[in-house]
Parts: structure tokens; C-alpha cells; sequence
């Protein structure tokens, strides 16, 4: 079953006018923008497919500029996100390829500041949902139906047992889960699916387990 | 996953046996699949109505789009009503006035609910608060049309597809107009097994709808495509509540929209390369908004 709740159906509540150039363009942003953990001091944001050719009419641009300030799918801010980005110190250009990729509307958002860089390529399947398909080059195999947990963590022993420990005592029950090394015996990415949405205090105490640096999720 | 039903046929057989509302089940199966509790759930779709009602409120009030495609048209819609000379009634026409308001706030960037998109977004609360008037539902009852249409969408969903670029237009304003008119029907009284009748009737004769938007854009003909939803639901609900029947079973209707989406040539699902988007006058638009001077999503 890819639709589980009634309110991917009555919902969600967004800034039009698309839920897949709109909304869904302002759930990667915001995504990104968790992985790095941090609002980026600038980004490049390339556009494919049909995110390409229509994102301009479609506020692709300012949703996920939105995004990346943290807005969620219906904050009114998202109409005014480029100016807000000027005042927070955050520089973008949006550059639209030519390439096709496989999903006629995908961004990769290649953002950084003093500190680091990191590049999230994203797709929106339709009605807002969202899949994160690459981070820094990894290709991340997400079936996009469930919702899933996003973990950036210390490329150390133990790391993955103790996530895996604390989902399990909040009774979720992991559908699929792999890890990829960013930089090796540096930073580690755990993605896990889940089979049902996460509740803000399961991110919360996944965050305080040791070598957690980040933590992000994508609900359906 | 306690899923408590996958197709209309069980999801009307389970309200009928246990002598409850659409609604109450699609209810009962969030609490079940999400485990949040029934207060939350309906916490959340009081929130959603809200959003609804302010939209409609500010499409009533009169917007313009960022391209200037649409917008104004609900304005002219409610005038005309209040002139005493429509044709169709003052029912229909208002929920068409109300189906566009949404829709011409959704275009001019501003706030929604997506039911079951944002394209499709204006059938449903514009049927509900054009009822509203003749029904006097309470808050309660007019939440519950929503997850009575949330249920119909949710098997719609999972079973075919409620996108324009998967399904063409029918799986969205198509899904859309089947949802309110199975919701209409719960709220004037019928029996869920009209509820399926009045969803059937509707996709039916929607059936075969492509996606075509001009420019790409979610304007023409979504707009005008959320007002005729909105009618066709309201006549499809009246006929069903009359005791009309479909001949060919809710589900298999669905079923048949699937294929049909299936087999819909690329150009007429969401591309922009065929049907209206490819008229003269749809190209022509097209080049004037992306060509010369482009006005920024703002
Ligand atoms: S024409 Fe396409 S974009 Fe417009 S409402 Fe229909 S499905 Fe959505």
C-alpha cells in the first residue's frame, strides 16, 4: 500500500499551486537542509525534467529556497523566501540541466558554508511525497510508499545497534534500513524505513545518542 | 498494518454490517494504521477544514495568479448568482463558485489543502460549503465529509492512482468529484451503499479526462476542470440519493480508470505536450510566460 493515512489524501495543507512542483520541492529543501543540519550559507540547485521546464509558473524555486529556511509546506513565508534568504545569509543560484534523470521532477541541491558541503538530490512522486535519492553521491534505494529516518552519524562500532535499539523500544518496526559512508571512517549515512510516522520524540532521542550528528525524517 | 478495507466493496459491507457511517471506518482505520488517537485525527482534519474555508473565503474575495492566467472568475460566479437570473441554481453554481475560488488561490500561491491534490484541490470543500447551506451539518458532520472523501481517495489511491501525470485528469479532479459526491450523499442522509453509487456515477462520466495543463502550469484547465467536478458530483449525488444505480460496480469503475490511465498516451499526462497545453493558442501562452520577460514565483 503506498497511501497509508487519510491525510495523504486530505492533505497536505500547502502554498500552491502544485503538490509536486510545490509542495514537494519545499519537503526536499527542508529535508537538505536537516541532512546538513545546519541552514547552508549557499546552494546550488539544480533542476530536471519538468522541474526544469516549468519551475518558474510553478514556485519550484521559492519552495525550495523555503525549505531550505526551514519552512514547511504551507508557511506563507515561502512566497517571500528569496528575500528572506537574502536577510539570513543565504546565497543561491538555480541552475536547470538539460539531462533527463529517471524521475521527470528532480532537484540536487548542492549546498555548503565555511564548515562543509554536502550535495541532496531529491525527487516528489506526486501529492507532496517526497523521496531523497542521493546524499553526497550515494545512491539511496527508498521506495518513497513509507516513511523513513534519515541518521548522519560517526562512522563508528555500535552506532547502528543503538538507533536500531531505541526505534525498537518505541515500537517501530524497521521495513528496510542501509547505511553508506560518506567519508570513510568519518561520517556515515543510515537510511531506515519504517511503517509508521515518526513522532518528534523518537527524532528527538535518536539525536541524543553518542555519534548522532543528524538526524531528519521523511513522514507519509 | 490493520488495514480495514481495500476496495469500496468492503469498506461499504464493513459500514453496513456494523451500522456505521463511511466516515467512522475511514476514522477507525487511522487510529488503527497510525496509532494516534481518535482526538488527534480529528484535531488534524479541523485543521484542514479551516484551511479550506479560508481559502474559499479569500478566492470569494477576488486573486490573480503570478502569470495572470487565472483568477476573478469566482468573483463573476457569485455576482451572477446574486443577480437572480442562473439557470442551474443557486446550490450548483455557488459550490462551482466555490470549486474555483479554491483552485484560484491554489494558482496565485496561496494556502490549501490538497484533496486529493492541489490541482484538484476545489471540488471537494466547494461542494461542502455550497451543502452546507441547504444541510446545516454540524462542525462534526462537515469534518466527517472529509474522511468519508478521504476514504473513497484512499482507495482510489492505492488502487489506481489519484495523479495527473500517472492518470491523466480523471485520477485527479476525476477522484476528486467521486470523493465529494460519495461524501454529499453520507451527508444528506444516504446509505453507503448510495455513497459508492454517487462516487461510481461521478468517475464514470469523467472517465478518460486527460491531463493537458497549459505551460505546465496548474491553471487552464485545472481551474474550470475543479468547477465541472464540482456540478458533476452534486448531479451524480442527487441521482444516487434518488436510487439510481451504477450498473457497473464501484470498484471495477475504478479499476477501469487505472487502465485507462495506463493506456493514455504520454503527451496527455501532466508533459504539457498535448490536448489543450498543444493548442495554438496553449503554445502560444506558453511561450509569452517562459520566453521573454518572466515574472519570478513571488
Ligand atoms: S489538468 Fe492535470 S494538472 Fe490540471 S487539474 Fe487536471 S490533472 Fe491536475
Amino acid at each position: 500500500m503506498k497511501f497509508t493515512s487519510v491525510f495523504d489524501i486530505i492533505g497536505p495543507v500547502m502554498i500552491g499551486p502544485s503538490s509536486s512542483h510545490t509542495a514537494g520541492a519545499a519537503r526536499i529543501g527542508r529535508v537538505a537542509r536537516d541532512l546538513f543540519g545546519r541552514q547552508p550559507k549557499w546552494a546550488k540547485i539544480y533542476l530536471y525534467g519538468s522541474f526544469a521546464e516549468t519551475y518558474r509558473g510553478h514556485g519550484t524555486d521559492v519552495a525550495i529556497v523555503g525549505g531550505l529556511l526551514d519552512y514547511d509546506t504551507y508557511d506563507e513565508r515561502i512566497k517571500t523566501a528569496f528575500e528572506d534568504a537574502e536577510k539570513a545569509d543565504l546565497s543561491f543560484e538555480f541552475i536547470p540541466e538539460e539531462a533527463h534523470k529517471e524521475h521527470p521532477n528532480t532537484t540536487r541541491i548542492v549546498m555548503g558554508d565555511d564548515e562543509g558541503e554536502m550535495s541532496v538530490e531529491g525527487i516528489s512522486i506526486g501529492g507532496g511525497k517526497i523521496e531523497i535519492s542521493e546524499v553526497n553521491g550515494f545512491k539511496l534505494r527508498l521506495t518513497g510508499g513509507m516513511p523513513a529516518i534519515l541518521v548522519v552519524h560517526d562512522d563508528r562500532a555500535g552506532c547502528i545497534a543503538n538507533v536500531a535499539n531505541c526505534l525498537a523500544m518505541h515500537n517501530v518496526n524497521i521495513g528496510h534500513m542501509e547505511v553508506s559512508r560518506i567519508e570513510r571512517g568519518l561520517t556515515a549515512l543510515m537510511v531506515i524505513e519504517v511503517d509508521q510516522n515518526i513522532e518528534d520524540r523518537v527524532l528527538q532521542q535518536i539525536s541524543y545518542i553518542p555519534h548522532i550528528t543528524k538526524v531528519s525524517r521523511i513522514n507519509n | 498494518m490493520d488495514v480495514l478495507f481495500q476496495n469500496v466493496r468492503e469498506l461499504v459491507e464493513r459500514a453496513e454490517q456494523e451500522g456505521k457511517l463511511i466516515s467512522e471506518i475511514m476514522i477507525e482505520q487511522e487510529i488503527a494504521i497510525t496509532g494516534r488517537s481518535r482526538e488527534e485525527i480529528m484535531k488534524q482534519m479541523d485543521r484542514n477544514l479551516t484551511v479550506m474555508e479560508e481559502a474559499v473565503e479569500r478566492g470569494l474575495q477576488g486573486v490573480q495568479s503570478v502569470t495572470g492566467l487565472t483568477g476573478g472568475d469566482a468573483v463573476l460566479l457569485q455576482k451572477y448568482i446574486a443577480s437572480g437570473k442562473s439557470l442551474a441554481g443557486d446550490l450548483l453554481l455557488d459550490a462551482v463558485s466555490k470549486a474555483v475560488a479554491t483552485n484560484e488561490v491554489n494558482a496565485a500561491m496561496g494556502t490549501i489543502c490538497a484533496t486529493p491534490t492541489a490541482g484538484s484541490a476545489g471540488v471537494v470543500p466547494g461542494t461542502l460549503f455550497a451543502i452546507q447551506h441547504k444541510l446545516n451539518p454540524t462542525r462534526e458532520q462537515m469534518i466527517n465529509f472529509l474522511f468519508t472523501s478521504g476514504a473513497f481517495g484512499f482507495v482510489v489511491a492505492n488502487n489506481a492512482s489519484i495523479s495527473g501525470a500517472a492518470g491523466g485528469c480523471q485520477a485527479e479532479v476525476g477522484s476528486a468529484a467521486g470523493m465529494a459526491a460519495a461524501a454529499i450523499v453520507e451527508m444528506a442522509g444516504g446509505t453507503p451503499q448510495q455513497c459508492a453509487e454517487g462516487f461510481a456515477i461521478t468517475l464514470k462520466n469523467m472517465l478518460g479526462l486527460v491531463c493537458d495543463p497549459v505551460a505546465g502550469l496548474v491553471e487552464v484547465p485545472c481551474v474550470k476542470r475543479n468547477a465541472m467536478g464540482a456540478s458533476n458530483a452534486i448531479v451524480a449525488a442527487d441521482m444516487a440519493l434518488a436510487g439510481i444505480t451504477s450498473r457497473i460496480p464501484c470498484d471495477e469503475v475504478i479499476g477501469a480508470m487505472y487502465r485507462i490511465g495506463e493506456s493514455m498516451n504520454p503527451d496527455l499526462k501532466e508533459t504539457a505536450r498535448g490536448g489543450l497545453a498543444a493548442t495554438p493558442t496553449g503554445k502560444a501562452l506558453a511561450a509569452k510566460i517562459f520566453g521573454g520577460a518572466v515574472v519570478q514565483g513571488q
